[in-house]
């Protein structure tokens, strides 16, 4: 390919949402025939770059050009009529039509007014064939396919529109080897026929496996971008993490309390679920505090969601306290002992209707049944107790929890688990979104309890976070358990490393 | 914080309640005349009570199932089996004036009323299908249920004892009232003086989280649904009960959606999560004075639905604050209408 | 939401509503009549064993398709079909449609396939027919219609349409009421209740009536509303108007159900009904008639359902190719207390 003229040129781009300055003066450029893979973790804007390039949402300041012109798309089907397609993560098809139905849907030929089925079929099996390098049935319905199909028939759908960009947003985070395999095929097909590819994935492997060009942002600033074959990976890591390698000396260190002959409190062995985290080895002693590392989509909520129970291990075996428990459902595991703060507050932690009372009694009245319901008075003492211990604000159980901060309502999750006196609590993300004092306060708070005694299995994505409270820390890489890491073995370059990995 | 009554959830349907009352009051004074006769009140005001306790019994069930996220469709065809049950038995019993029989013709009817109503919880909490389509299936077998049982045609009691259930009257009021005071006050103590109603609220509003906090989602979905059967169930007694006798073609029908347009009047959302008994209370009583207010001033049957459609729209209209802010911002710039979340807590 | 986890599911519920309603829509030929139990789907094929069809030298086929079995009612007229038929020597087919248009339709291309000699029906709904009766026309099978009338221009598809004139229903309730106030001075106060909004019968009884009523200017109705044919809703607005009026003198039912659940209303309020309100209903159906023994009605109009041996007779006469009226009425009396009470005894239903 040759270094021309770009077909898109994205300049200075700015996007402010209320509080957030989602895009800080990013460039961005796309050149016809490569495939350009878009890096950075959780926030640093990347979706609002592709949302703002398709017409999602106006750009507040910068300029874009696409082959050659100004180009300001209003919705995303401008943008699609002007050659820029995109293919989203969750599929936005219909499994219940058949796959020449789906990829012309909305613009199905006719004739004399009635669609014209058989043009439609035969349309749609020259343009799988000849674009995607595939034969299917296409009056079958999509749903009898896999989702790997289905991926490509949502491909075919973009591809229809006389497209010459094609955005993949991580279009291969539910696929299995051989189906990423036969993606990228394809892919690499396309771009013979020169179409531009945007590629946005959290597999590092994967980028350095079919992209040509990286382009790097972290937290809405543009870092970089480089030919892939000129980028190493211990440093495309630390460009998306933010931290320089020869600024990082060992911090001191925590001494591991004395594990020595106890044994742990939970112990997984070769625990896996297919499509979440590849078969992992973990122990976790009381008093002791585990951290997960790894980038976004790496396995680390997999592994904690598996040893709650939220999700089902397929295989492999896990040990509660020397014995074996079958952790096949939450219950199961409060029952055990174990409490788990979700990295999803919204969905997956607060109940928004209820109180901040209710909200921390939950569990704990849950865990004792309907009918022995904790008085309306020791309700009310166990929340101010953790309000004041806390110091949720305001400081009024009665509040509903969706008008508290993001900080606080992950107290009071906290507090919810907390109230269980749990031996083991997993905490994912728990300091994601909320300000500085707070994440300074829930670390300290952590440290307490571990030394009071409970275990804590820790899951952030700064690595820091996972340095100063963590006494071992277990590295995940695209879903496998890659390294562990303990005592002065736990620094920043060798767990970047290890993300890094080959 | 002082309570701030206009910020109450009960404030605009009871402000429905009082408008069409008020209408009464304008048109046809003697709406509110109440006499003392043989031993009891006697009125429109006490027709209301009587005829609005069944439909105000459903909707107390109906609005526990629409707070877990479900909706019941299956409580019209549950008043006509339960019906046809209890007068089936009863009419082939040796002595219909026997209050055996008839006490055990009722625990007859609410007994499988209660196994249907399982049979809907076992479909959506075991199952797992969506709760509108599980209990479609009973909705349209149960009708035709009702009918095997009383062989399509109309089953006529004389039993006195039976009578009482719907037509009796006990301390001068119908005592279908009690039964309707004692299905409420019965769910507004397990929900709000057990933890019932906070694990209801829980599993409606985000049953991912409730999951994860360790409810017991499945049995407390077989419960509600369950409950919600036994309300159809002495609706479906008091129903029958009320002219002796068991008609499985007309009996309940279109209940289920007066309750639901009850439950959502009371301010509880078709969403799930927040629940309000007393809510659903006087959007049962509000759907029955306009079914009453209707033939008190002799609209012409020809348009009476039309008009019950409108004051339906009315008040779900004046019900919504993105309406009433969308007509205040049309008139004087006034302070922003105060949300419905800041309510604290309701009865 | 999830497809393919709901189809099952609505199969399962097609599968249960197929099963309790349908079954036996295909008329069976042969065989004896019976076999089925009162509840289950019901086609037999009734001979009469004794007694030879008149005029023809071989049996009369008849294949009838009667709309269900949701009332007193209709339980009678299926029975005076049957009974009549046995009785004149024709060989029915008889088939329940279960209240559904499809079950009738299917019924009756049955009966063109079998070759019956004539076809009669009570349609479940007005219109819908053209299609299936032009097809018997044109295998030349005669149709007889019972009970309910079609809406279809082309009266050529039927017979003869055998049935109770709703209006005439009315106007007999208002001849009576009529003669009992002759000599009313003053206003006489009626209220009504109407069948379901719509429906044919209540659009008629209402105008016989009214048609009547109106030369006396005392008679007045002073509040109509629709109880739907039922008890219960007899019973709710009949309760209103006893708030709303003081001074009803008058009930007029458009059937014996609302009516009796009228009379619930009129004793809960402390009135003798029968006396303090004079009652009119039409139908005559048993519990009406013991009502009305009983002297809480004072008049019932009979709708007649036991309309099989006017059916035979057109049938017969169809056969022969002898001319048929194309409106046939259904022979029906009035009960007033007294005669109520002496015919009680012998009412078929």
């Amino acid at each position: 390919m040759s270094e021309n003229r770009p077909i898109l040129k994205m300049t200075g781009i700015h996007k402010r949402f209320p509080g957030v300055h989602a895009l800080n003066g990013v460039d961005f450029r796309m050149f016809a025939g490569e495939v350009h893979a878009l890096m950075g973790e959780n926030g640093a804007g990347k979706s609002t770059l592709i949302k703002v390039l398709t017409g999602v949402y106006p750009i507040d300041g910068g300029e874009v050009e696409w082959e050659g012109r100004p180009f300001h798309p209003r919705s995303p089907l401008e943008a699609q009529q002007a050659g820029i397609s995109t293919v989203y993560q969750e599929i936005h098809l219909c499994p219940n039509l058949s796959v020449a139905e789906n990829i012309f849907i909305g613009r199905e030929p006719r004739k004399f007014g009635r669609i014209s089925w058989r043009a439609m079929n035969r349309a749609a099996e020259a343009l799988l064939a000849e674009r995607l390098n595939v034969k299917l049935d296409v009056t079958r319905p999509l749903g009898s396919f896999s989702i790997a199909v289905q991926q490509l028939v949502a491909i075919a759908r973009a591809l229809n529109i006389s497209a010459r960009l094609l955005i993949l947003d991580e279009p291969t985070s539910s696929l299995d080897r051989d189906e990423v395999n036969r993606l990228f095929a394809i892919m690499r097909h396309l771009k013979r026929q020169g179409l531009a590819i945007l590629f946005v994935t959290h597999f590092l492997d994967q980028v350095y496996e079919v992209s040509d060009r990286i382009t790097i942002l972290r937290n809405g600033r543009f870092i970089g971008e480089y030919p892939t074959r000129e980028l190493p990976r211990v440093e495309l890591v630390q460009k998306m993490i933010g931290k320089d390698l020869d600024l990082l000396g060992s911090l001191p260190k925590r001494t591991p309390p004395s594990a020595g002959g106890e044994r742990p409190f939970l112990q997984a062995a070769g625990l896996g679920r297919k499509g979440g985290v590849e078969p992992f080895d973990l122990a976790i002693g009381s008093g002791e505090i585990v951290g997960l590392a790894g980038l976004l989509g790496s396995g680390r909520t997999e592994t904690a969601r598996l040893l709650f129970g939220a999700d089902r291990a397929d295989q492999g075996k896990c040990f509660v306290e020397g014995r074996e428990a079958k952790l096949d459902s939450p219950r199961k595991a409060i029952d055990r002992g174990i409490a788990f703060c979700s990295e999803n507050r919204k969905a997956e932690g607060i109940i928004e209707d209820l109180t901040v009372r209710e909200n921390i009694i939950l569990a704990l009245q849950a865990h004792r049944g309907w009918f022995r319901a904790l008085s309306r008075r020791r309700q009310e003492e166990i929340a101010d107790e953790y309000i004041r211990a806390l110091d949720i604000r305001p400081a009024d159980p009665e509040q509903l929890i969706r008008n508290l901060s993001g900080g606080n309502q992950q107290k009071v999750i906290l507090a919810r688990w907390l109230l269980m006196n749990p031996r083991l609590l997993i905490l994912d993300e728990p300091t994601r979104g909320i300000d500085v004092g707070a994440k300074a306060e829930i670390q300290r708070l952590v440290l307490s309890l571990s030394e009071k005694g409970m275990a804590v299995l820790f899951i952030s994505s700064e690595l820091e976070e996972v340095i100063r409270v963590s006494s071992r820390v277990a590295v995940l890489r695209d879903r496998r358990h890659v390294r562990h890491l303990a005592g002065v073995e736990i620094r920043q370059s060798a767990i970047m490393q290890a993300i890094a990995g080959g | 914080m002082p309570f701030r009554w206009r910020n109450s959830h009960l404030f605009w349907p009871l402000a429905a309640l009082g408008g069409l009352l008020l209408i009464n009051l304008l048109l046809k004074p003697e709406f509110f005349a109440i006499r003392y006769q043989n031993g009891h009140l006697y009125g429109s005001l006490i027709d209301i009570l009587n005829f609005g306790s069944p439909l105000a019994i459903v909707a107390v069930g109906m609005t526990l199932v629409i707070a877990t996220r479900g909706i019941d469709l299956s409580v019209g065809s549950l008043v006509a089996i339960s019906g046809a049950m209890a007068c089936l038995t009863i009419s082939r019993g040796a002595d219909q004036q026997s209050l055996h029989l008839v006490l055990g013709a009722v625990l007859l009817a609410l007994a499988v009323s209660v196994a249907l109503g399982l049979w809907n919880g076992l479909l959506v909490a075991g199952a797992g299908i969506q709760p509108i389509i599980a209990t479609l299936i009973l909705m349209v077998a149960g009708r035709g249920i009702a009918q095997l049982i009383t062989s399509g045609q109309i089953i006529t009691v004389t039993s006195k004892p039976y009578h009482f259930i719907g037509a009796g009257w006990l301390f001068t009021l119908p005592f279908s009232v009690y039964l309707a005071a004692l299905v409420f006050l019965f769910a507004a103590w397990m929900t709000r003086r057990t933890s019932l109603g906070m694990f209801i609220e829980a599993i409606g509003c985000n049953p991912a989280a409730s999951r994860l906090a360790g409810i017991r989602s499945r049995s407390i979905l077989l419960a509600v649904y369950m409950f919600c059967a036994l309300c159809a169930g002495i609706a479906g007694l008091i129903t029958s009960s009320n002219v002796s006798s068991a008609d499985g073609n007309n009996a309940g029908l279109w209940i289920e959606l007066d309750a639901i347009l009850a439950v959502v009047i009371g301010g509880t959302s078709l969403a799930g999560g927040r629940f309000s008994l007393a809510g659903t209370l006087v959007g049962a009583l509000l759907i029955q004075t306009l079914t009453t207010t209707i033939y008190m001033l002799g609209v012409p049957p020809e348009i009476t639905l039309v008009v019950k459609a409108f004051v339906v729209l009315a008040v779900c209209l004046i019900q919504s604050p993105s309406f009433r802010r969308a007509i205040a911002a049309r008139g004087v710039p006034r302070k922003p209408v105060a949300s419905r979340q800041e309510v604290s807590r309701h009865g | 939401m999830n497809v393919r986890k709901i189809l099952p599911i609505v199969l399962l519920a097609a599968c249960l509503i197929v099963t309790a309603c349908g079954g036996g829509n295909q008329p069976s030929s042969g065989g004896g009549g019976g076999g089925s139990d009162s509840n289950g789907p019901s086609t037999q094929s009734t001979e009469s064993g004794g007694g030879s069809s008149s005029g023809a030298g071989k049996k009369i086929v008849l294949g009838f398709s009667q709309v269900g079995a949701e009332s007193g009612w209709r339980t009678a007229n299926t029975e005076s079909i049957k009974e009549a038929a046995a009785a004149a020597g024709i060989e029915l087919k008889f088939s329940d449609a279960q209240q559904k248009q499809e079950n009738q339709i299917k019924a009756i291309r049955s009966f063109i396939q079998q070759k019956v000699d004539v076809i009669a029906f009570s349609p479940v709904v007005e219109s819908g027919w053209e299609t299936v009766l032009r097809e018997a026309k044109e295998a030349g099978i005669p149709v007889i219609l019972t009970d309910r009338a079609i809406d279809s221009d082309d009266e050529s598809l039927y017979v003869t349409f055998i049935g109770s004139d709703f209006v005439e229903e009315g106007r007999r309730a208002g001849r009576w009421l009529l003669e009992q106030f002759k000599d009313a001075t003053e206003p006489v106060n009626i209220v009504e209740l109407q069948g379901t909004t719509g429906s044919a019968p209540a659009i008629d009884r209402k105008a016989g009536f009214e048609e009547v009523i109106r030369e006396n200017p005392n008679l007045r109705i002073i509040a109509s509303q629709t109880g739907d044919f039922t008890r219960a809703k007899g019973k709710e607005v009949m309760q209103s108007f006893l708030q709303a009026h003081k001074d009803i003198d008058v009930l007029y039912a458009h059937n014996d159900d609302m009516g009796l659940g009228a009379i619930q209303a009129i004793e809960a309020a402390g009135l003798v009904p029968g006396k303090d309100i004079i009652i009119i209903t039409v139908d005559a159906i048993r519990d009406g008639m013991q009502a009305a023994a009983e002297g809480k009605i004072n008049f019932i109009v009979e709708c007649n359902p036991l309309l099989g041996p006017q059916l035979m007779e057109a049938v017969i006469a169809v056969v022969e190719g002898r001319e048929v009226p194309k409106r046939i009425v259904t022979e029906e009396g009035a009960f007033t207390s007294e005669e109520a009470k002496a015919a009680l005894p012998y009412r078929k239903y």
